[in-house]
């Protein structure tokens, strides 16, 4: 499938809706966010290419997390539906577009080898998947719920449950990493990673349980929206 | 209308399984490996490596460096069809957890010019624990010196800063290597573009 340059600026990053780059309460951006201001940049648009990729290049389960890594058996934990829509600001679908996540088991744990934490690892899960969005920009992953965990910012520091995203969208200006929260999770209100972003934004970063989502008897699904940036109306000059 | 962008977050400490999982030995495939032009492809084939280092001087062990680039001929690839049928993918990604020096390895080819005027350069986006926001800067080349100068991106840049955008270019018997070191703080903190 070509993916046609854009015909236009991408609409800006709208910084009232992102974190600020140092962010004290989570330690690890006080040595590693930029400090000076970022510069502005008129970008051509041969550097606004989305990365290239195809259907062809996902596997037939990349999507069921609960059956791409099986060795002897079903993962363990609540399996879950996650699925939406990905718009650009102006709500239009962004189709065929690349949706990656990753995420700890049940337990709470990462397949990831630096992961220390004291839970077991699952033989029957990863953690891993893709999708790509059709022709509407709908996205549905099987998965299993993940965990919380503790981690070293803190004193008695708990990661909310969450699952990595990671986006690409129509430009390169489009992308976006991200993590999906649940509803009702109390360790949110504790989180410094999650209330890094502006207090009006952050509701954007938490799924909604609904049963249109739900498969009876199977599953309980949550509805994911993600937003990424689009175009301007306005063309770009040649 | 929309609720407006979906907030970013960070990539955290564990996304190789899921991103990268090929380099690090993880049972996942890889969608866009380190190796971003295969031997066949076109143009003058090249490493770029390079470290990223923290506010005090510290490489850094688990960060995700991506790249996207022109073709030898200037030209962006707008299809997956083209990049397999001239062996240049265009995007790539590494981590920087697999080697003993915390590098990024990319086996690229270097980019032509992409419109008059402007000088060959290779887009990355940056991302680690501790980045609530990808921050997104450019590679230019040392031995293009012509080019950087009437180069409008660079020019926007205060002097005084540009060389954190050049990478220098090391000649090995085994080819050619641009090594562009990443500073995310400090006196010489890499120029990082609002994209």
């Amino acid at each position: 499938m070509d993916k046609p340059l854009p015909t236009s600026l991408p609409t800006p990053r709208d910084w009232t809706s992102h974190s600020p780059y140092i962010h004290p309460d989570y330690r690890s951006t006080v040595l590693r966010g930029p400090k000076r201001p970022l510069l502005p940049i008129k970008a051509h648009m041969a550097d606004l290419a989305a990365p290239v990729y195809g259907h062809e290049d996902l596997g037939e389960l990349d999507h069921d997390l609960t059956r791409n890594a099986r060795r002897n058996g079903e993962p363990l934990g609540e399996r879950i539906i996650v699925a939406g829509r990905v718009l650009d600001e102006r709500g239009r679908p962004v189709p065929d577009t690349l949706v990656e996540i990753w995420q700890a088991n049940a337990a709470g744990r990462y397949v990831h080898k630096v992961d220390q934490h004291d839970a077991p690892l699952d033989p029957n899960f990863l953690g891993a998947g893709r999708c790509m969005t059709d022709s509407e920009g709908r996205y549905r992953f099987m998965t299993i719920k993940p965990g919380a965990y503790p981690w070293g910012n803190h004193h008695n520091a708990w990661r909310p449950n969450h699952i990595h995203l990671s986006l690409f969208g129509s430009t390169f200006a489009s992308r976006l990493v991200t993590q999906l929260y649940f509803p009702g999770d109390p360790l949110l209100a504790l989180d410094p990673i999650f209330l890094g972003t502006p207090e009006k934004a952050r509701e954007r970063l938490i799924s909604k349980f609904t049963l249109d989502v739900t498969e009876p008897g199977f599953a309980l699904g949550y509805e994911f929206n993600i937003v990424l940036r689009g175009l301007a109306a306005t063309p770009m000059e040649k | 209308m929309t609720p407006g962008q979906t907030p970013s977050q960070t990539v955290g400490p564990f996304f190789a399984y899921g991103l990268t999982a090929e380099q690090y030995g993880y049972p996942f495939t890889s969608l866009f490996p380190p190796r971003v032009a295969e031997p066949r492809a076109r143009g003058e084939h090249i490493r770029v490596t390079g470290r990223l280092f923290d506010g005090e001087g510290k490489t850094i062990p688990d960060a995700m460096v991506e790249i996207a680039h022109v073709d030898a001929e200037g030209r962006p690839v707008t299809s997956r069809d083209t990049a397999v049928a001239s062996g240049f993918r265009g995007f790539g990604r590494c981590g920087t957890g697999t080697s003993a020096d915390q590098s990024f390895e990319f086996h690229t080819i270097k980019p032509g010019v992409a419109a008059p005027g402007t000088a060959p350069h290779i887009n990355v986006i940056v991302t680690m624990r501790g980045l609530l926001v990808h921050a997104f800067t450019r590679l230019y080349f040392e031995d293009e010196a012509a080019a950087n100068a009437a180069d409008p991106v660079l020019a926007s840049v205060p002097a005084e800063r540009r060389a954190t955008l050049i990478a220098k270019r090391i000649a090995l018997p085994e080819g050619v290597e641009y090594r562009f070191d990443i500073q995310m703080q400090g006196p010489n903190e890499t120029v990082f573009f609002d994209l």
